[in-house]
């Protein structure tokens, strides 16, 4: 099966970023191009999570540049990520317990809602128009992620594997153009990560979604994604497809330990 | 063979179909839930989907007497690709759509397949699987593109791109299908269903549209069923109750089929549709009941008194309202008073409000069971038939409904016992023959032209049928009296704890059993008593669980030696098995039928420790897990000693 991809729509350029006198990041460039799944691997404390905020717009690192679609981006807030068309989801699940999967999958399309106030508190006219297109859009996504069953479960009685699902959905609704994973498979067992690398790769497929993921199972990693990079005290020791970062020697010492 | 209502003309399904297109274009045939939405498509709108379908495949080669596999949950287009296979004079065969990909290759190969509709990816994934052991495999039509983009197999083709191209072909030769159509007759080949194979190789059943024109015609006539019927489609279409309810008696009667959103969905499905018209195998009733139960013992002391007061009243005089049998009037009053409380609400959460005769088959099903459903206003029935009659021989007529009995035969349909007590069937819904197997049909129709069911049973004063168990099954013990182990086991089953129980004793000195706990209730019974347990081995082999186990089987006991014939059928000993029977070992058949012969040697140490009286024995048993890969579960078994009576029903006998 031949993969296409596009151009580089992210590109991050000598990226450093320090929390008062720890490094985080040390010059870390690299490059994610459309439609392809991009993974960040790395031991623990390597700075995934540090570099998926960078892209987010939560960290602004010291140095180096970010071009966003060939622009070179400015001093921003997570907010503005998304109405550039970047969603994500989280590594510890941030969804609204109490609500339903409906409603949460729903808040997920919250920057797409123009009707004021008031008209959604009557849900009258616009804002009744507005609400039903936008749970079509939903039940599409519900229907994708083969949560129907659940649809009105509120998330809080869910197992943990379809609460990460349902995360996805949320992050789906915005119909992002990337999409930034958080160890999407974390806490799962085989199957649900089967069933998690499936949708994945359905989405990447069929939305045309471009895809960031952090993910700890090497075998999951090694399976899905076009290109991973490979940090390590945050600097950048290896990054090019799947074979070449399994045989780099540094990736290897750096996983498994060498003898100094 | 000759119509009886005279309206020869409608002799086929593709002709019944298109008669409903024409009388009642406008009225609901299907409906599906997409989106979080039930859409409508009415008889006019499933005719032409159907041309579409049937031009399309003839474009690509159908040809008359050609086989069409078809696999998938029950969509409506799955529904209409088996109308349009009938148009071209083809048979449709129907799979299981859970089966692994190598059960699939046998059927496959033995139907010699050309043509297969399926559902989505996971089926087309088998197919492409497979395709290399069965070559005859030209042309796989899928109806959920989904995940199909990036595959490039030149067998592969949309179903709605298949319909564009039918289209297209029946509007420029508009005689063509209509032709096609007319070229059929009664005493073709409608449907090919596969047996189950609860011995030897699944089989497949020719059966006629004759066969279950007259079948679907008899029960609606004998239950007085309108178009106005509602039922809800979500049994395997490969089943014969599911072909016979939900296609061959909706185009007969002209009512409406609804197509669940998914597997998961369908109670709530069910709650939404409200079906007029149900029918379910006794362990969906048992898994209902189960859940209210639970919840009910959750429930709060004022409603869990309350429920128990107003089932004691429906238990008392409920099934005897629905029968129209005298009620005094006191109870009357309580009756309708439990219903504006209990157990109309009750009915309403399970979906059956609107139900006006609810059917059940396939096992039996419990006393207890049957009368709940029944007191709480519900007319739920009994039938009796296999695979080749049309799941079509006994019926229970209203108002004349005993427990332990099928009912009896069916408009059209003679039932007579055998020397043997087996029960022989002749009738216009017999099999015309098994497939490529002339040795079966011959063995399994005798020179009369009965079947022979292989069931044995008798008919009590009213002329009600009443099945013991398997022919075959049923053995004798070293001291010669009767062994019936379905008889034995299904009131085992009875119990809510119990999910499945497996009974020897045949050529034995004596009965034992394994039995299979239902983790939902007893892990639930587990909880309240704040008993620990990390998974369904542990909690098998807990102490208080053989304790609960044992009660269950003394009641058992008790109930056997009421018997005379049965009394000496005593379960001695049993065990708790530490994994569930499951079709994908191959312990159990796809419609969870007990596979007798492999469990005895599977489990051989089991049955000789059983027998040899030892107290525990150690087990690994190899697994199958749903991804196909492969594991082990090792435990050490307890076997316990159960209390036996003395023979109560002696005296009455003598």
């Amino acid at each position: 099966m031949e993969r296409k991809f596009g151009e580089v729509i992210l590109d991050l350029q000598n990226i450093s970023l320090r929390f008062g006198g720890v490094k985080a990041l040390t010059d870390i460039s690299f490059n994610v191009r459309e439609h392809e799944i991009r993974a960040i691997i790395g031991p623990n404390g390597a700075g995934k999570s540090s570099m998926l905020n960078v892209i987010n717009g939560v960290y602004h690192p010291q140095e180096g540049q970010i071009l966003f679609r060939g622009q070179q981006r400015q001093k921003m807030e997570p907010h503005m990520a998304a109405t550039q068309g970047i969603a994500r989801t989280f590594q510890n699940i941030a969804l609204f317990k109490g609500m339903s999967v409906l409603d949460n999958i729903m808040t997920g399309r919250n920057l797409m809602m123009n009707s004021n106030i008031l008209q959604m508190a009557l849900y009258w006219g616009a804002a009744q128009r507005e609400e039903i297109a936008h749970r079509e859009k939903v039940e599409e996504i519900i229907d994708f992620l083969e949560i129907q069953s659940v649809r009105k479960t509120p998330v809080g009685q869910l197992p943990y594997g379809l609460q990460k699902r349902v995360e996805l959905g949320r992050a789906l609704a915005a119909e992002p153009t990337m999409l930034l994973l958080d160890e999407p498979m974390a806490g799962m067992n085989v199957e649900e990560k089967q069933d998690m690398c499936r949708f994945i790769l359905d989405v990447n497929d069929q939305f045309g979604t471009t895809i960031v993921l952090i993910e700890h199972d090497m075998g999951v990693v090694m399976d899905i994604s076009d290109r991973v990079v490979v940090l390590d005290y945050g600097k950048k020791i290896g990054d090019g497809v799947p074979e070449e970062v399994r045989n780099n020697e540094d990736v290897i010492s750096a996983y498994l330990g060498t003898s100094h | 063979m000759s119509d009886t209502s005279g309206q020869s003309a409608l002799d086929t399904f593709p002709r019944l179909l298109m008669h409903h297109a024409r009388v009642r274009p406008g009225r609901p045939a299907m409906r599906e839930k997409e989106y979080g939405i039930w859409q409508t498509y009415t008889w006019a709108e499933v005719a032409e989907s159907v041309r579409a379908i049937a031009c399309g495949l003839a474009q690509l080669g159908f040809r008359r007497g050609d086989r069409l596999a078809i696999i998938g949950d029950n969509r409506p287009r799955l529904y209409c690709s088996v109308a349009a296979c009938q148009c071209l004079g083809g048979i449709p065969v129907m799979l299981y759509q859970d089966a692994v990909a190598q059960e699939m290759a046998y059927v496959l190969q033995d139907a010699e397949i050309r043509f297969a509709v399926v559902e989505d990816q996971e089926q087309v994934d088998k197919m492409l699987e497979i395709h290399p052991e069965v070559p005859f495999l030209e042309h796989v039509i899928y109806d959920d593109p989904r995940g199909l983009r990036q595959y490039t197999e030149s067998m592969l083709m949309a179903l709605d791109a298949l319909q564009d191209m039918g289209r297209a072909h029946d509007e420029s030769q508009r005689g063509f299908l209509d032709a096609e159509i007319g070229k059929g007759a009664s005493d073709d080949v409608s449907v090919m269903l596969y047996t189950s194979g609860t011995t030897g190789k699944p089989k497949g059943v020719c059966q006629t549209h004759g066969a279950f024109i007259s079948a679907a015609r008899g029960a609606v006539e004998f239950d007085h069923l309108t178009e106005k019927e509602d039922i809800l489609s979500y049994l395997p279409m490969a089943w014969v109750g599911d072909h016979l309810f939900s296609f061959a008696q909706a185009i007969v009667a002209g009512f409406t089929i609804n197509c669940p959103e998914s597997g998961e969905t369908v109670m709530t499905d069910l709650r939404e549709i409200g079906p007029t018209y149900y029918f379910a195998p006794p362990r969906v009733f048992e898994g209902l009941l189960t859940q209210v139960m639970i919840r009910m013992e959750d429930a709060g002391a004022f409603k869990r008194k309350l429920f128990h007061h107003f089932m004691e009243v429906a238990r008392r005089c409920g099934a005897d309202l629905l029968d129209g049998k005298p009620v005094s009037f006191g109870d009357r009053v309580q009756y309708a008073l439990g219903n504006l409380l209990i157990y109309g609400p009750l009915k309403n959460v399970l979906g059956m409000s609107r139900i006006r005769v609810a059917y059940t088959a396939g096992a039996a099903i419990g006393p207890d069971l049957f009368r709940f459903y029944r007191s709480i206003g519900i007319n739920l029935k009994q039938l009796y038939g296999q695979t080749e009659t049309c799941a079509y021989v006994c019926l229970q007529p209203d108002g004349q409904i005993k427990l332990d009995s099928v009912g009896k035969p069916a408009p059209y349909v003679e039932v007579k016992l055998a020397d043997n007590g087996e029960i022989l069937v002749k009738g216009p819904m017999l099999l015309k023959a098994y497939y490529k197997r002339p040795d079966a049909t011959a063995e399994s129709i005798n020179a009369d032209g009965y079947f022979m069911t292989g069931d044995a049973g008798f008919f009590d004063e009213d002329g009600h049928l009443k099945i013991i168990d398997r022919a075959k099954d049923v053995g004798k013990l070293t001291d010669g009296s009767m062994f019936a182990p379905n008889y034995i086991e299904n009131k085992l089953k009875f119990f809510q704890h119990i999910k499945e129980a497996v009974a020897f004793g045949n050529a034995r000195d004596m009965v034992t059993a394994f039995i299979n706990i239902d983790l939902e209730a007893v892990g639930n019974w587990a909880e309240r008593r704040g008993m620990p347990y990390s998974g369904y081995t542990d909690l098998a082999q807990l102490p208080a669980v053989y304790e609960l186990i044992r009660d269950c089987v003394e009641k058992v006991n008790a109930e056997l030696a009421a018997d005379p014939m049965m009394s000496a059928s005593q379960i001695r000993r049993f065990l708790v098995l530490h994994k569930e029977l499951d079709a994908d070992d191959g312990e159990l058949t796809r419609t969870r039928k007990v596979r007798r012969n492999f469990i005895s040697e599977r489990y051989a140490v089991l049955i000789d420790a059983l027998y040899e009286g030892r107290k525990e024995q150690y087990i690994e048993t190899p697994v199958k897990y749903e991804d196909g890969r492969e594991g082990k579960i090792a435990a050490t078994l307890r076997i316990e000693e159960v209390k036996t009576f003395a023979p109560r029903g002696e005296r009455q006998a003598a």
